[in-house]
């Protein structure tokens, strides 16, 4: 029989990045509460970017999170160059989809590798696996070092990307370099299948099926990364520029993340949105191995969002691919490139949004520059902070459905939840304060 | 001799140079086998408490930070700080520039009280700290040499050179001469010079030399028509911190 009375406090929340804690509290049978407290310490830093040459937005925003700061590089010139009426080239959008591939095989490859797998294999971490699965745990940490190196050689760095910025590259990378990449790229795809085939059988999910929404960057005949129109599965879709047409932001006392929402309510971002959006655009590949795995159109169960991430694997794997031959085909232009200080592109001051979808979800970097090329405003709108009342709701629907087993089984299943989102709380808490004060 | 116990511990920052640890992908089974692992969040679900090394990543901007520092700093053999927000207080102290009372009133209201911040400061405003691992995002390969020292006994050094030195080695052009401004005259060096490598300018992620000589600084400046006070006034990105900021 189902418990009357239950209080689970989970303090920081482990294999997810930042600091969060579960709460839930159960009395009579009634569920009292359910939330997810987010405990990460505030960094102010759209109040920290106000009055600083726009040149500095790329390189302070990108420090806001070190797994997805090249999520954050790629939405933050995207954006200013839309404030500042800037064109880039072909090949400077080529270079700039390959870096986010390389973001985001590191970052899915971590994710579900090093963080989900082993609730699945019943340990605390990797680090055991490496002695009774070693051949996965070194196929792993390949995998996820191949995917780092690809972002080193196109940006310079994977943690805080050097050469990116708004109107193009300050430094084009070596062609051998980038054949080399292709190399690896290409000798991955064996390694896929096995991780593939290792998801199909460890991630049994748990049952969740709820009414929800998604919004995810869609951009019909592609799967897109980079750039598109902002898409709601409820049908909705606003060009980036209007982004705050469908997406609303609020403070919540017991989180020092902003919770957001559309007029429905709470939404999902991420992997499995995007799939669900965007699904009719994958490659036969991605399609083949969604099917393998048992994710299908429509899914409502945000626990297959590590289903959904497996999914593009496959798919940035085969557009790196693509990518790099289209790029040594054309032949690397190293005269393309652009100066690091202000006068060296030809801006106007403005406003101006971008929606990316980075490895966690739709990212929003949104500036207004002044005359005098001060960073005048910053709004920036993030995938963990969009998840929050998505992640919430699905404990709701979840506890009472899971009440009758142990109280530990009952923690866990919560804190897989949670991981399954792939939360990255230091993004989320970038802020406090969205509004500057005059 | 046992293993030593390693404890890897985040409070104000990007989780970047927690997450460096894990991209040292190519040797981690082998700090493995000589080094056991015992806490660390981002990773993995164990926590123990007593370490003999304790990684410490991020700055201290909270009074929940403070403490659970000082109670890392009890249980801990070394602590060392990693990465820019650690070691100066990095980008977590440029809000100490702010107005953070008015800041956080403004948004909260009269709930203002109930988000806790405080000014940002690095890990040593607060603890003794006995080596760190500069950079934004601290550099793996020197972690890596660390964690050998220690396990080898040896005193564990950063260059004490400015990163000037590394990055004519790299045969780059002088940033100065391409009309940008740049703190390689008197930043630590260890990166490889690899922002000026890049296309971009040296913030000095990695704090100061011990002695920087700003003599040299002021005659590049001057050639420049630029001020040292100028440029310490543009580049607060990595060295905000104050130690009035925590008076």
């Amino acid at each position: 029989m189902a418990q009357q009375d239950l209080a689970i406090n989970i303090e920081n929340v482990t294999r997810i990045e930042g600091h969060g804690d579960i709460v839930v509290n159960v009395t009579n049978g009634n569920l009292e509460k359910c939330e997810l407290r987010v405990t990460e310490s505030p960094r102010f830093f759209e109040a920290m970017l106000r009055g600083r040459p726009f040149t500095d937005a790329v390189h302070m925003t990108c420090r806001i999170c070190g797994i997805c700061s090249a999520g954050h590089t790629c939405a933050s010139i995207r954006a200013m160059e839309n404030a500042l009426g800037l064109t880039v080239s072909e090949q400077t959008t080529l270079l700039r989809r390959l870096m986010l591939h390389g973001e985001y095989l590191q970052s899915h490859y971590l994710h579900v590798l090093f963080l989900a797998a082993p609730d699945f294999l019943g340990v605390g971490s990797v680090i055991p696996l490496a002695t009774t699965h070693p051949d996965v745990v070194k196929m792993a940490l390949r995998l996820k070092r191949m995917s780092n190196d690809i972002c080193h050689i196109v940006g310079g760095r994977h943690i805080m990307p050097i050469s990116l910025r708004a109107g193009g590259f300050t430094r084009i990378p070596q062609a051998a370099d980038l054949a080399q990449c292709r190399e690896r790229l290409v000798e991955s795809v064996k390694d896929i299948e096995v991780c593939a085939d290792l998801a199909s059988k460890i991630f049994n999910n748990p049952a969740l099926e709820r009414e929800m929404e998604f919004v995810a960057v869609t951009d019909p005949g592609t799967y897109p990364f980079l750039k598109g129109k902002v898409a709601s599965s409820y049908g909705t879709v606003v060009d980036e520029m209007n982004w705050t047409d469908l997406i609303h932001e609020r403070v919540e006392l017991h989180s020092t993340s902003k919770h957001v929402s559309t007029d429905s309510g709470p939404y999902m971002a991420g992997a499995l949105a995007r799939y669900n959006i965007n699904h009719e655009w994958l490659r036969p590949e991605s399609k083949a191995a969604a099917s393998a795995l048992g994710l299908k159109p429509g899914c409502n169960n945000s626990f297959y969002n590590n289903q959904a991430q497996v999914v593009e694997i496959v798919e940035c794997t085969l557009d790196a691919i693509d990518v790099i031959d289209e790029l040594l085909t054309r032949g690397l232009d190293y005269d393309d490139v652009v100066g690091a200080s202000m006068n060296s592109v030809d801006w106007k001051p403005g406003r101006g949004a971008a929606a990316v979808e980075v490895p966690r979800g739709i990212l929003f970097h949104d500036y207004t520059v002044g005359e005098d090329g001060l960073i005048a405003d910053a709004n920036l709108c993030i995938p963990t902070g969009q998840n929050y009342g998505s992640i919430e709701a699905d404990m709701r629907t979840l506890v009472p459905t899971i009440l009758d087993k142990p109280r530990e089984e009952i923690g866990l299943t919560l804190e897989m939840l949670v991981r399954a989102y792939d939360p990255c709380i230091s993004c989320s808490v970038h802020l406090l304060n969205v509004e500057f004060v005059d | 001799m046992a293993k030593p116990r390693i404890g890897i511990f985040s409070f104000t920052s990007c989780e970047g140079c927690s997450l460096a640890i894990l991209e040292c992908e190519n040797e981690l089974l082998d700090v493995l086998a000589i080094v056991d692992i015992v806490n660390f969040r981002e990773g993995m679900t164990e926590k123990e408490d007593d370490v003999d090394i304790a990684f410490v990543d991020g700055a201290l901007s909270t009074r929940r930070d403070v403490e659970h520092m000082k109670h890392i700093r009890e249980h801990s053999g070394l602590v060392v700080a990693i990465g820019a927000c650690a070691h100066t207080g990095g980008v977590p102290a440029m809000k100490n520039n702010l107005n953070l009372d008015e800041t956080k009133r403004y948004v909260f209201g009269d709930q203002a009280d109930h988000f806790d911040s405080i000014p940002a400061r690095p890990l040593c405003a607060e603890v003794q700290v006995d080596a760190a691992l500069p950079g934004c995002p601290m550099d793996r390969a020197e972690f890596l040499r660390l964690v050998l020292d220690v396990a080898q006994g040896k005193t564990f050094r950063l260059p004490n050179y400015p990163v000037c030195v590394e990055c004519k080695l790299q045969g780059n052009p002088c940033l100065f001469d391409l009309g940008l401004d740049c703190m390689g005259v008197v930043a630590r060096a260890g990166c490889n010079a690899v922002c000026p490598t890049f296309g971009d300018p040296c913030e000095a992620c990695r704090g100061y030399v011990d002695h920087p000589n700003t003599q040299s600084h002021q005659e590049v400046l001057t050639k420049a028509g630029r001020t040292v006070e100028e440029i310490m006034h543009r580049y607060t990105r990595y060295n905000s911190f104050k130690p009035e900021h925590v008076q």
